[in-house]
């Protein structure tokens, strides 16, 4: 009908503006990408098959896969069986298992890997890696899966057992397989981020596909069998995300319609057991965190001759890759908000076949290894716009694109809560589209923004990889020295700048929580998404 | 089928006594409707039933074998029950089918055991098997919640406010349903509803349930008819309450002298009229007349404000909807016997207007 096609001309040029923005976004997100794909396409498949097809390559891939698999398993085992002890049984000081079970995630995996590597020399390979990992990546299992637990019908337990199965059997054909697309999308979220893990690996020497291409990268700034070992870590995460996207429509297919109030599901009495689950939740603590950071409180209080490589800490590079990380973290968080602002507003206020379009790129964008994106930009950056190598904005644009996807998220969520319906309000009271925003708009998605913006800020500073292969030469964050320390095994060198950083990412996660206001741990969890992008790229 | 029998049953959530020495007892094969304004214990009841809630004092014995006492307590799955949770809570990655044979052996499970019998016992078609819960409306849900409560054989079915989600037509529908496979099934079933035509047109048998203790049970007719309480009267229906002189079998009040269903009362009693019970005529010399001072229209029925010439009462009478009253008419009462009366509870009471019961008896719970 003509009726609904009356547009004004003012209305329909604005929203031109609002694809416009969100398509260079979207642009600029998916260039690193596009760039090693182009490469990729250019070469000769006889030398692509020539620099795969070797022996090392293949221990590096049998190391990778063997990794994967195995943390993503036991995180899942691990997640599962946390959750639900934490969720469905009654235990002392309950309140404390879930935060006890979370906070391991907050620890960057090459801090926890320097502390370990730093107790003992035989703290290395795979076994370390595997712990290092499966304590930072099995939040990303209990936070969906404890969720989904809580969401859970206490009805649908209750007719199972009227129909005649027990605990165990309602277990095994009732709640694991409602649980099951929480469960899997957490694992293969966990899989995802082993898939690009590079810091521990490398303080660990664990050698895997995102360490190849490091070294190969530094080793003679060939780019070439960089960015071939670069397709097939490509071709594996897009495996992980293909089955990724599987599960989530499955998910949206569970969601039962309308509910009442249902009553709080029960929690089983263990009787003395539950003494035996606090000493196993204890045990794990203590190896998640408390190890972990008393290392770091020991290496803090030694010289620095205590270490195998005897390095003083000087106060003013401690001064400086402090400021530099903090500096850094608020730019990019700055710039990774603004560039978030249109893809969020198309996706809350025009959702339609363009914004779902755009709303995939960026999870696409979300799940490929950090390492990849950082060499596409090398490679964008020498090839394409040549005076942006070895620029500071090239970093900053390279966190943006990495997190982008982290913030869309909540970007989208606090302007949903900002109803459509207050702005249209606020327009009959007669002010115009730019007062709206700034009046109405942003005042009502403040705390979400804010929220954003600390998880950026958050992950800019426990970020690694793409830090080391761009920042600028004589540029040195916090994560940066860190790695630098441990490396060269100056033990109590690096213990200042873990401590920092540590403060500095606790103090973000609060600031985060306190944003997000009273349940933020379940409103984390509730969109799995905002989690993963934390540790995936790190 | 089995018969359900409840004897002292009690239950306290702190110091909030839910469920107060419950007596209750269904013969096998009938369905019992048990109603109660909210909060009277009724979601509590059935929760002990089906082996939820743990009992305080008293026995729950289901075809003669005790399942719950203080001392025993039989798990949910080894009662044979079969229970239709409100909103249906049909398991949401399972199809309808695997839905109905959940409860089963694996081998029957296999070979969809009874689907399609159970389909069209509730009155679905057979096709249904294969969708998704999530595809089906909220009536359909719920008869495929029976029909997965019945696919067992339970020796009991319970059934918590079957109804009370869905909409006036759907629920009407749903209900013939669901009644109709109950006793196709011969099932002994308890359904519980907060809505006394509900509950009235539901049940063989009628059960109320009031803060937690049985006021009465009784068939339908004969609760409608001879309440054991005013109050209870009250939340049955609408009732009319006059006072009255019981001698010999006859009870006198405004409205003449009329048998009494119970005689052995004396003296002042109140008396209890229904407003259907209230026949209109012309007026003629020697009867009751009464002015008609309102009137509320359902179109298959009306109710009629009537003030009566002697005493100024003010009364209400149900008539078809056929006939037209104008305001202000005239007319002759007569009342169809026998009569329903009350001994006195004291002198406060008075004899004119009644008041809304039922409203009361909410506001108590
Ligand atoms: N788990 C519980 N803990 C404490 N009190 C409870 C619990 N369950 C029920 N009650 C209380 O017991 C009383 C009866 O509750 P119940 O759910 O049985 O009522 P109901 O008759 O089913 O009401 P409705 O028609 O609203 O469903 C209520 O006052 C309720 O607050
Ligand atoms: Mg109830």
């Amino acid at each position: 009908m003509a009726f609904y096609s009356l547009k004004t001309g003012r209305a329909r040029y604005r929203q031109g503006w609002l694809f416009a923005a969100a398509l260079a976004v979207c642009l600029v997100l998916a260039s690193p990408l596009l760039v090693i794909v182009w490469q990729a396409a250019q070469s000769d498949p006889a030398d692509f098959i020539d620099t795969l097809w070797r022996p090392l390559v293949a221990s590096l891939a049998l190391n990778t896969a063997l990794i994967v698999a195995s943390t993503t398993l036991l995180c899942g085992v691990l997640g599962l069986v946390s959750a639900w002890f934490s969720e469905r049984t009654r235990l002392p000081w309950q309140g404390l298992w879930p935060l006890l079970s979370v906070a391991p995630m907050a620890v960057p995996t090459f801090i926890s890997s320097y502390a370990w590597v730093s107790l003992s020399d035989d703290l290395q390979g795979f076994p370390a890696a595997l712990l290092v990992l499966v304590s930072a990546y099995s939040p990303l299992v209990f936070l969906p899966v404890s969720a989904a637990l809580r969401g859970l019908d206490p009805a649908l337990e209750e007719t199972a057992r009227t129909l005649g199965l027990g605990p165990w059997r309602c277990f095994f054909r009732l709640i694991l397989p409602q649980l099951r697309p929480a469960l899997l999308g957490g694992m293969l979220l966990v899989a995802l981020s082993t898939l690009s893990e590079f810091g521990a690996f490398v303080l660990l020497r664990f050698r895997t596909f995102t360490t190849e291409i490091f070294a190969e990268y530094r080793a003679g700034f060939d780019s070439h069998g960089a960015a071939q070992l670069s397709i097939a870590l490509l071709l594996a995460a897009a495996l992980l995300i293909g089955l990724e996207w599987r599960v989530r429509r499955q998910a949206s297919s569970y969601e039962r319609r309308a509910r009442g109030t249902r009553r709080a599901p029960p929690r089983l009495e263990l009787g003395a057991g539950k003494w035996l689950v606090v000493a196993g939740f204890l045990l794990l603590s203590c190896v998640t965190l408390l190890l972990p950071l008393s290392t770091l409180g020991y290496w803090l209080t030694q010289h620095g001759d205590a270490a195998v490589s005897p390095v003083e800490v000087s106060a003013q590079l401690l001064f400086d890759a402090s400021f530099s990380s903090i500096e850094l973290g608020l730019e990019g968080a700055a710039l990774t908000v603004l560039l978030a602002l249109p893809l969020g507003y198309l996706l809350a206020r025009r959702p339609g076949r363009v914004a779902a379009f755009m709303e995939r790129v960026a999870f696409l964008v979300q799940g490929v290894p950090g390492i990849v994106i950082a060499l596409g930009l090398v490679t964008v950056s020498i090839r394409v716009i040549p005076g942006l190598y070895q620029s500071q904005f090239l970093l900053l644009l390279a966190y943006a694109i990495l997190f982008l996807p982290l913030a869309m998220v909540s970007v989208r969520s606090a302007l949903l809560q900002a109803e459509s319906r207050l702005e249209e309000l606020a327009r009959s009271l007669g002010l115009k589209g730019w007062q709206t925003w700034l009046r109405v708009l942003l005042p009502m998605a403040a705390p979400g923004l804010g929220a954003a913006a600390s998880l950026v800020f958050l992950s800019i500073v426990t970020e690694l990889t793409a830090t080391l292969l761009l920042s600028p030469i004589g540029t040195e964050t916090l994560a940066t020295q860190i790695w630098a320390d441990t490396s060269a095994m100056a033990f109590a060198a690096a213990a200042p700048y873990a401590l920092i950083l540590t403060v500095l990412s606790m103090v973000s996660t609060w600031l985060l929580m306190l944003l997000l206001g009273g349940n933020a741990i379940n409103r984390l969890a509730a969109d799995g998404t905002t989690v993963a992008g934390e540790t995936a790229h790190v | 089928m089995s018969e359900l029998s409840i004897q002292g049953l009690c239950k306290r959530f702190a110091q909030h006594r839910v469920i107060d020495q419950l007596d209750l007892h269904l013969t096998a094969g009938s369905t019992l409707a048990l109603l109660g304004p909210s909060g009277s214990g009724k979601t509590t009841l059935l929760r002990m039933l089906c082996g939820f809630e743990h009992c305080d004092a008293g026995s729950i014995s289901i075809g003669g074998t005790i399942v719950s006492s203080p001392g025993i307590h039989l798990p949910p799955e080894r009662r044979r029950i079969g229970y239709v949770p409100q909103e249906g809570a049909l398991f949401p990655h399972l199809k309808v089918a695997d839905n109905i044979v959940f409860g089963l052996p694996r081998s029957l499970r296999k070979q969809r055991h009874r689907v399609a019998e159970l389909l069209e016992m509730v009155g679905l078609p057979a096709d249904y098997a294969d969708r998704a819960p999530q595809h089906l409306s909220g009536g359909q849900q719920q008869r495929v919640a029976l029909a997965r409560a019945l696919a067992a054989e339970p020796a009991v079915v319970l059934l918590d406010e079957p109804f009370s989600a869905l909409d006036s037509g759907l629920r009407n529908d749903t209900r013939q349903a669901v009644m109709q496979a109950l006793q196709a099934a011969g099932a002994t079933a308890v359904l519980v509803t907060h809505d006394q035509s509900e509950a009235l047109s539901c049940g063989e048998q009628v059960a109320v349930l009031w803060q937690g203790r049985l006021l009465q049970q009784d068939s339908p007719a004969n609760l409608y008819r001879h309440p054991r309480t005013p109050e209870l009267a009250g939340f049955l229906g609408e009732s009319i309450l006059l006072a009255g002189v019981a001698t010999a079998g006859r009870v006198e009040c405004v409205l003449g002298g009329f048998p009494m269903a119970d005689s052995k009362l004396q003296g002042a009693v109140e008396v209890l009229i229904r407003p259907e019970q209230i026949r209109l005529g012309p007026p003629a010399p020697d009867t009751v007349q009464a002015t008609v001072i309102g009137m509320e229209y359902f179109g298959h029925d009306a109710t009629l404000h009537l003030q009566l010439r002697q005493g100024q009462h003010i009364i209400k009478a149900r008539t078809s909807g056929w006939h037209a009253y104008q305001h202000g008419q005239t007319v002759a009462l007569a009342v169809d016997g026998p009569l329903t009366v009350f001994a006195q509870q004291g002198p406060g009471r008075s004899t004119a207007e009644t008041p809304d019961n039922a409203r009361f008896l909410l506001s108590q719970s």
